[in-house]
């Protein structure tokens, strides 16, 4: 155990000093892009925000239900087939009657896998639908794997526009990524106050226009709306003339005439025609902007609008004329975001904990360090060498997948110096009892080296063991201080069985006559 | 086989009946008294709030905070003279302005001289889904361990140094109900490093009982377990003096974040420490490995 060859000390070497370099790269600045990597600060200690969205997928599943009904209502219409019936039930299943000379026919329709109202999902095997008849009465339901196919792409598309509104708003660096089947992680470094981004994130930007009603109760076809600041309350007719789907700008700006601030907005051509024709023939009425179910202004028609660009008024700030263009510009989300945890840490807390974690670290470092030289002497220092190098090695590693330091990280490294130095002591006990028994320096070393592999072995693969599942059930902080300790368990045993060891070895070499060595 | 050996197992059978009345004075209190969850597991909102204005007192934050009708507020002193940590579980989920309303309203009543250095706000649904896989992953990790050493050892290992870990985890949140210190992801985190820590002492003794067993056929496992951890009695002192000193370090100079981490840290050491020695090797004795139970294995 106590011989090395050449080409073994030179890799060690030349090991140790890339990752030492990676190490230093942190605090130096170097013109080479090999080390141009660093060490991400969690947000626990840059500062930032740490958000977490669900999508709720129920009004997009009854949106799609009632959609699925009309195709339906028209399906029958065409092919003739008598319904009767038709409804949602528990904002879930869509149940109707046909004669029962429909029922085959209908039924086989379902089942084909070219079916258009049926879609078949052939990456499932399944269908959108399943659906259960009785005698002449179907029920049709989500089945899972339509549910999946439903979340999968509403997360998507939601995904898509979170992002666009991010970056509109020019945070730095923001990371946006899926957590499961429909939530949504936010990460904004360096943002303390996480507002602006958790109302513009809050709002749906579902905006039409509508015309309204002139009567007192609302009927089919028509809903009682409010103003957004409460005023009012009118019927407003269901049929959509423009919705934001049309917008391919919107802008905050100011209207000349009386000094108000304004949105205006531009259209695509479709929309642009369907907004001259509709405000032709509307003159004199009143037309409501609404946005996710509140109406934000209703002005009266006074000339057909054919330029395909308007504006929209309504009591605006400069703020939230920009934060509405903004939200418009970007497109609606497909369901409702909710924030299901928030964690905001600022600027300053993130130093104070940094410079806490730094002291603790100084300080744990030395008192282990001077307990070894106290305890051991001269292999007191081996294996305080050894954990110098350990730390550069550790510091270097996750300087090399730039992985993210977090507080409860750092403590992890406090820790892996209390714990690294575990191995060497095991090793200089062991040979502490085989010099005893042993009358040769040399072999005393290689049987203690020899003879604590395994319990070194069995020891760090337990410690291991706990820093793979901190990993996966961890979340943040936590998963960082897994991290580091588990690359600390690899460090460690780097340190001490080349780099202890190699000194170890030289020191023993060169005095192998003297009496009690250790 | 030397002489000046302390006989630890002299003194296993008291010892183990203050392990077991702790033990169960511990589930005790987890069940009666419980855990005291953080927003992390329970659900809620904490604002870490500083007072740069010298005039803000305990009182005036906590009058102000019951103004705004948010249910239960609870209001300490953290750390420094002005640090207040705030903790209250709302009511109403999905207001996703509620901090800024806070703030506007202690604003007209303190005055401007404070900010929020940090705020964290957890969803029922997420506190819930992370107490579960908290649990899961303590429970994951006893598991690991007891298969780990069946593999490495022998069943009756395995079981000794499940017992051990059974009894630090329980005796450690035990600490935490008694005093009804605040648990959170970081205690979980603490907890699982103390199963390893603790297995990790535990493992070194076995393997030097498992050595001794294949070398020594005549003596039987009482003295040969008091041996095994008088041999690796000074690593054992050694490594836990180390540990601790880098522990302790945490817990004075981290900060108040790191606190209760380092704490539940200190006790598991101690705890691993002394379960090595009176929990897993007793169950050793209680099962009269001999070393015909390692020879087994060998043969394998």
């Amino acid at each position: 155990m106590l011989y090395f060859s050449k080409i073994k000390i030179i890799f060690i070497v030349i090991f140790t000093i890339i990752l030492t370099y990676l190490t230093s790269s942190n605090f130096f600045k170097f013109d080479d892009n090999f080390v141009a990597k660093k060490i991400k600060l969690g947000l626990d200690l840059q500062g930032g925000s740490y958000l977490l969205l669900e999508v709720d997928n129920q009004p997009v599943i009854v949106q799609r239900l009632q959609n699925k009904l009309s195709s339906l209502r028209k399906y029958f219409k065409n092919e003739n087939i008598n319904f009767s019936n038709l409804k949602i039930e528990n904002n879930e299943i869509i149940s109707f009657k046909l004669q029962d000379q429909f029922v085959e026919k209908f039924t086989s329709m379902l089942e084909d896998k070219n079916s258009s109202l049926n879609p078949y999902y052939s990456t499932f095997n399944r269908h959108e639908f399943d659906f259960e008849v009785n005698d002449n009465e179907f029920n049709l339901k989500y089945s899972k794997y339509g549910l999946i196919e439903l979340k999968e792409s509403s997360l998507n598309q939601a995904l898509e526009i979170v992002r666009r509104r991010i970056d509109e708003v020019g945070t730095n660096e923001p990371n946006i990524l899926r957590r499961g089947s429909d939530r949504i992680l936010v990460e904004l470094p360096g943002l303390d106050d996480p507002m602006r981004i958790k109302s513009l994130l809050g709002k749906t930007a579902n905006l039409t226009f509508r015309f309204i009603i002139q009567s007192e109760e609302p009927s089919f076809g028509s809903e009682k709306l409010v103003f957004e600041d409460g005023s009012e309350e009118v019927i407003v007719s269901k049929r959509i003339i423009l919705s934001g789907d049309n917008l391919i700008d919107a802008r905050p700006g100011m209207d000349n005439q009386n000094n108000e601030t304004i949105v205006s907005f531009s259209l695509d051509r479709a929309g642009a025609k369907r907004f001259g024709k509709a405000t032709s023939s509307g003159i004199g009425k009143r037309l409501a902007i609404v946005l996710d179910g509140k109406i934000i202004s209703a002005p009266v028609i006074r000339d057909a609008i054919i330029g395909g660009s308007g504006q929209i008024s309504g009591d605006f700030t400069f703020q939230s004329a920009t934060d509405l263009a903004l939200l418009l510009r970007s497109g609606a989300l497909p369901a409702p975001l909710n924030i299901i945890e928030e964690r905001t840490v600022g600027p300053d807390l993130g130093q104070d904990s940094i410079d806490a974690g730094i002291l603790a670290l100084i300080i744990g470092f030395f008192l282990v360090i001077f307990f070894m030289l106290f305890k051991y002497r001269v292999f007191g220092l081996i294996a305080n060498t050894a954990l110098i190098i350990n730390l550069f090695l550790l510091v270097g590693v996750l300087t090399l997948f730039e992985a993210t330091l977090t507080l409860p990280g750092i403590a992890g490294i406090i820790l892996t110096v209390g714990m690294a130095v575990d191995a060497n002591v095991l090793i200089f006990e062991r040979i502490k009892e085989e010099i005893k028994i042993e009358k040769s320096n040399i072999i005393a070393f290689d049987n203690g080296y020899n003879r604590s592999k395994t319990a070194i072995l069995d020891a760090n693969i337990t410690t291991l063991i706990s820093a793979i599942i901190l990993f996966f059930f961890g979340s943040g902080p936590v998963k960082g201080f897994s991290i580091t300790l588990g690359v600390g368990i690899f460090t460690t045993l780097f340190s001490v069985y080349f780099i202890a060891r190699l000194l170890t070895s030289l020191y023993v070499i060169k005095n192998k006559n003297k009496e009690r060595l250790i | 086989m030397e002489g000046n050996q302390i006989n630890f197992n002299k003194y296993f059978k008291k010892f183990n009946i203050f392990s077991i009345s702790f033990v169960i004075i511990s589930i005790f209190l987890l069940f009666f008294k419980g855990l005291n969850y953080g927003v992390d597991f329970k659900g809620g909102t904490l604002i870490e709030l500083r007072a740069t204005d010298d005039q803000i007192t305990i009182s005036q934050l906590r009058q102000s905070f019951l103004n705004m009708n948010l249910g239960d507020v609870s209001v300490k002193e953290f750390g420094k003279n002005n640090d207040f940590l705030i903790k209250f579980e709302k009511k109403e989920s999905n207001n996703s302005n509620l901090i800024g309303e806070i703030k506007q309203d202690l604003t007209k009543s303190i005055g401007p001289g404070f900010n929020f250095r940090r705020v964290e706000n957890v969803g029922p649904k997420v506190s819930a889904e992370l107490l579960k896989s908290g649990i899961m992953a303590i429970a994951l990790a006893l598991v690991s361990m007891l298969l780990y050493i069946w593999i490495r050892f022998e069943w009756q290992f395995s079981l000794g140094a499940f017992f051990a870990l059974f009894h630090d985890v329980i005796l450690t949140l035990g600490v935490f109900s008694l005093f009804s210190f605040e648990i959170n992801l970081s205690i979980v985190a603490a907890v699982l490093t103390i199963v390893g820590y603790s297995m990790n002492d535990t493992v070194v003794i076995f393997d030097r009982v498992r050595e001794n067993l294949r070398k020594f056929s005549d003596i039987k496992i009482f003295d040969l377990t008091n041996t095994s951890i008088n041999e690796t009695l000074s690593r054992t002192i050694i490594t836990s003096v180390t540990t601790l000193l880098a522990l302790v370090s945490i817990y004075i100079f981290g900060g108040e974040i790191l606190k209760g981490f380092s704490f539940a840290m200190i006790l598991g050491v101690i705890f691993g420490t002394y379960s090595s020695i009176y929990i897993a090797n007793p169950v050793l004795i209680l099962l009269n490995v001999t070393q015909k139970t390692i020879l087994k294995e060998d043969k394998n």
